[in-house]
């Protein structure tokens, strides 16, 4: 009789609709923000996330022999979650499609604004402490969090910090490497820094948050998009979290860059320095 | 010659099985041979989402709600969304939409926010504009300025929400899945394989065609109705007039290219509903086309160029026409202080009544701008191609029965039929004579003084019917008729175009960011260099999956015996032909003409020769596949006619919004 493969890990990966990379922003005529009336997709830092969820997932299968090749009685659980309006929900799909096990809408109206940072992370969070409390004990309860470092919208990079300092959990930023070990409950992530890389290890729960280098997302092939449409997602609202999704901050204005203006050009190098010496810049 | 196949299980059991990602194949040639694909069944296939497309599906699963057989219809579409690949003027007849949907007035969304108001035409000279009688075809009454992406948009949208059609973006219609062996027969009596369904295209090969570990094999859809609603020059439209033979009685097809903008303007310059079309400047007398002006909603004018592609000074650039056009007094004062927010182009057929095909195949048939149905004195086609869609739906309702494998394939002969007695003919034998009054000597004057008399006295109603005008020579059918009018370059002299003054008018690349165009990098050239008659050869006989995708490819192919290693020669050869007749004789028109910078011609560094040895006395071809918009100009417009167009991996290319 085979024991029941051991519950290794319950990833929770978070993932925006944001404005599509290839799209050129420009700034809404009232100056409040990015023109939104544009093609959005996933954003590229939560692929790699949906990306690095499902390879830790394979790795774990190809390394504990006992365990059953089919990946809906896998040790390893992906969730996908999601904030954003009814056409969120496609996001979510193309997350379901490439190997995510259930997905989470916290569904907003069409109209109303992309909920701030510290909305998030207060959101995420109030969806694990009920996810946890429904689990009770060790099993189905989430242990790991992997966010993309930033949403190439706003570029704010900071919903994954909140996130772990709301919970108290331990969080790897910027990860360009992962390597988990469910038998010690440890996660090696490197780092990317200015300087170079940096090696941190966790202990289980972490956030961790997507850097470029850290994988290639795979595509989602038409036979899985088509059995993604029935994986179960379960449909919430920011009151059913008990969040408050009003803004704390007021954009006052938002505006291109200005212009480059053209440069000079200079005739010798004493021109140069002569110029430089203007400028306020000497050799000290 | 037969393709083999592997053993193909029913799509149930397919599904029932859970399907891993395949273990990577690390850098390994493609080999078509051992590939299995995964299979589905469906009623109607429907390659292309845009408003034939869409009305086909919508109308199919209005019959399944009327009648209650249940009909399962899927649309793929190639771009990331429905309408990111579609662009138009446009001004559209509601007259297909009333039928179809005649509640859209009350729908929330719908994008027919502004009505015309006018319609007017003017004569340009290069500094002045001079008011000019147009066609009555041309008056607005009743109709809306749109933009034809956002339609499409809407469209989709209802088609998936309320009517339950499956659209999958995204996926790209690479090839037709035909019958093992002949099983049917042409229109003309010939016993033909017919078509069984659509393959989507493979994903995850790089360049040379070796696989990424990203590597899956395009979807085959087994469909008993495929509806091919591509658009203009479709690339599996192309394919089956030229298996079917669908010219053998009529006129070959032809075309213009558009190229568009759109901009917010000062509010001063904005007059919501305003109609213009322009003809003269900057256009040369032997050259038709013309511009448009078309004041749309929320302070946003589209403008653009149609140039028919028929021209015949190859030193000409569409797009350099386009952004000289914009320094007349008349559009400076239109976009003073205007900001210009998208950029677009894409070919669309004039052809008419004389270059409708024969419209249906065995398994399948033509909707649309793929058959081409745009009426060129009305420059709409929008409601045409939606009522071919209406029709072809409800001939394939009709013909579609419960059936098993052995089934004949589904004839929609019904649906040639109820075309030619629907009003999408009339519409277009009304307006048949006047593109061809233009191609006499006489160019635009001719055609304007006999379409002056035709529009508004004898509507049609003559005996007649123009032919195409052809040059010298003719051509063969699959090639393309305005190529061949195309003169060498010695003929003409270079023309002196004005440079850009930035922000009214700028340099290609930076109009070709405001398309969104991407594809993902290192996937094989989707633009092959090879005659389409070949390229289907290549694929269907010799299973040579990689001919005109560049030698290095081919290398590859060669390296597991994919293909025999004369075809790496062959390849070769026909790049290095390529090279000499357009740079030698026909001053590198590509280069010119592309609106979106996809062809250089280019000098090698060093030695003179390329490594995989394809230039032809120091120059050299580089595709940059990469911008390219899917305007299908160069399939059509090459002299050599050697481009074939095919698909890129699926959500490539524009990501119109506006346009």
């Amino acid at each position: 009789m085979r024991p029941s493969p051991r519950r290794l890990l319950n990833i929770l990966v978070p993932v925006k609709r944001a404005v599509d990379y290839s799209v050129k922003i420009r700034v809404n005529p009232a100056q409040t923000g990015v023109d939104t009336n544009v093609k959005h997709s996933m954003n590229p830092f939560d692929e790699i996330a949906v990306e690095e969820s499902i390879r830790i997932r394979e790795r774990s299968l190809s390394s504990s022999p006992s365990s059953p090749s089919s990946p809906s009685s896998s040790p390893v659980t992906i969730t996908a979650l999601t904030i954003g309006p009814p056409k969120a929900l496609d996001v979510l799909r193309t997350a379901l499609a490439v190997g995510a096990d259930s997905g989470v809408h916290i569904a907003i109206g069409e109209k109303e604004a992309m909920p701030e940072p510290l909305a998030v992370a207060k959101s995420i969070k109030a969806w694990i402490e009920k996810q946890n409390e429904k689990a009770g004990g060790k099993e189905g309860r989430v242990d790991c969090v992997i966010l993309g470092k930033q949403a190439i919208d706003d570029d704010s990079g900071v919903t994954g910090q909140m996130l772990a300092g709301l919970l108290g959990w331990s969080q790897a930023t910027f990860a360009s490497k992962v390597e988990v070990d469910e038998a010690s409950g440890e996660v090696t992530v490197t780092r990317e820094i200015d300087g170079g890389g940096m090696q941190v290890r966790c202990r289980l729960p972490v956030v961790i948050t997507t850097d470029l280098r850290l994988n290639e997302p795979r595509y989602a092939s038409l036979p899985n998009i088509m059995k993604a449409k029935k994986k179960p997602v379960e449909k919430l609202t920011p009151a059913d979290l008990g969040v408050d999704f009003t803004p704390q901050l007021e954009v006052v204005r938002v505006t291109e860059p200005p212009k480059r203006v053209g440069g000079g050009k200079v005739e010798s190098v004493e021109e140069l320095v002569a110029k430089l010496k203007e400028a306020g810049i000497t050799a000290a | 010659m037969r393709r083999s196949k592997p053993a193909l299980l029913p799509a149930r059991l397919l599904f029932k099985r859970s399907i891993r990602t395949s273990a990577p194949r690390w850098n390994q040639p493609f080999d078509p041979k051992s590939i299995e694909r995964a299979e589905d069944e469906v009623d109607v296939c429907i390659v292309g989402g845009g408003p034939a497309g869409l009305s086909a599906a919508i109308r199919l699963k209005q019959l399944e709600r009327e009648k209650g057989n249940e009909i399962r219809v899927v649309v793929l579409e190639k771009g990331s969304e429905a309408g990111s690949h579609i662009l138009s003027g446009a001004v559209i007849e509601p007259r297909a939409l009333d039928e179809l949907l005649p509640e859209w007035r009350t729908m929330e969304e719908h994008p027919l926010r502004q009505p015309a108001t006018s319609s007017k035409m003017l004569f340009m000279t290069e500094k002045m504009t001079f008011p000019m009688p147009h066609p009555p075809q041309m008056s607005n009454k009743g109709n809306y300025i749109v933009s034809l992406s956002q339609y499409a948009r809407w469209l989709a949208n209802v088609a998936e929400n309320e009517y339950g059609v499956e659209i999958y973006p995204g996926f790209a219609g690479a090839q037709l899945l035909l019958s093992e062996a002949p099983d049917a027969k042409d229109a003309w009596g010939n016993d033909v394989r017919s078509v069984r369904g659509v393959i989507t295209n493979e994903v995850g090969l790089t360049k040379d065609f070796r696989m990424k570990s990203s590597f899956e094999p395009g979807m085959a859809f087994r469909s008993k109705v495929t509806l091919l609603a591509e658009g203009a020059h479709g690339s599996l439209s192309k394919q089956a007039i030229q298996m079917y033979d669908l010219r053998k009685e009529s006129e070959p097809q032809t075309y213009a290219i558009g190229l568009k903008e759109v901009w917010r303007v000062d509010p001063s310059e904005y007059k919501p509903g305003l109609v213009q079309h322009l003809v003269g400047w900057p256009l040369s007398s032997d050259t038709y086309g013309g511009g448009w002006v078309y004041h749309m909603n929320d302070g946003l004018v589209s403008l653009g160029l149609v140039i028919a592609l028929d021209y015949k000074n190859p030193y000409l650039s569409p797009y350099r026409e386009l952004q000289r056009m914009k320094h007349h007094p008349f559009f400076r004062r239109l976009l003073k202080d205007g900001e210009r927010i998208g950029y677009g182009a894409r070919s669309l057929t004039e052809g008419g009544f004389q270059s409708i095909p024969k419209l249906n195949f065995p398994g399948g048939a033509l909707l649309g701008c793929s058959a081409g149905v745009v009426n060129i004195a009305k420059i709409k086609g929008t409601h045409n191609a939606m009522k071919t869609g209406m029709l072809a739906a409800e001939a394939a309702y009709e013909a579609i029965h419960e059936e098993s494998e052995d089934a004949p394939a589904t004839d929609m002969s019904g649906y040639d039929k109820a075309f030619h007695e629907s009003w999408v003919r009339d519409d277009l034998y009304e307006v048949r004579n006047l593109r061809p009054s233009f191609g006499t000597k006489l160019g635009i004057w001719g055609g304007m003084a006999y379409s002056g008399v035709d529009t508004l006295f004898l509507k049609g109603r003559v005996p007649w019917t123009f032919k195409h005008h052809r040059p010298s020579h003719g051509p063969d059918k699959t090639s393309s008729l305005d190529s061949s009018f195309t003169e060498k370059a010695d003929l003409h002299t270079p023309i002196n175009y004005p440079p850009f003054e930035a922000p009214l008018s700028t340099d290609l690349m930076t109009s070709v960011a405001l398309t969104g165009t991407n594809h993902a990098e290192d996937q094989p050239v989707h633009l092959r260099v090879v005659k389409t008659k070949d390229f289907v050869k290549g694929i269907e006989e010799s299973q040579n999956f990689a001919v005109g995708a560049g030698v290095n490819a081919l290398k590859a192919e060669a390296e597991i015996d994919a293909v025999a290693e004369d075809e790496v020669e062959a390849e070769r050869k026909r790049r290095i032909e390529h090279v000499k007749v357009n740079v030698g004789e026909y001053a590198g028109l590509l280069q010119r003409a592309c609106p979106a910078g996809v062809y250089e011609y280019i000098d090698v560094e060093g030695s003179g020769n390329t490594p995989e040895g394809d230039a032809w006395q120091g120059k050299k071809l580089v595709i940059n596949s990469q911008n390219c918009i899917h305007c299908k100009l160069c399939d059509i417009k090459v002299p050599t006619q050697d481009i074939t167009w095919t698909v890129p991996e699926g959500s490539g290319g524009p990501k119109y919004t506006l346009t």
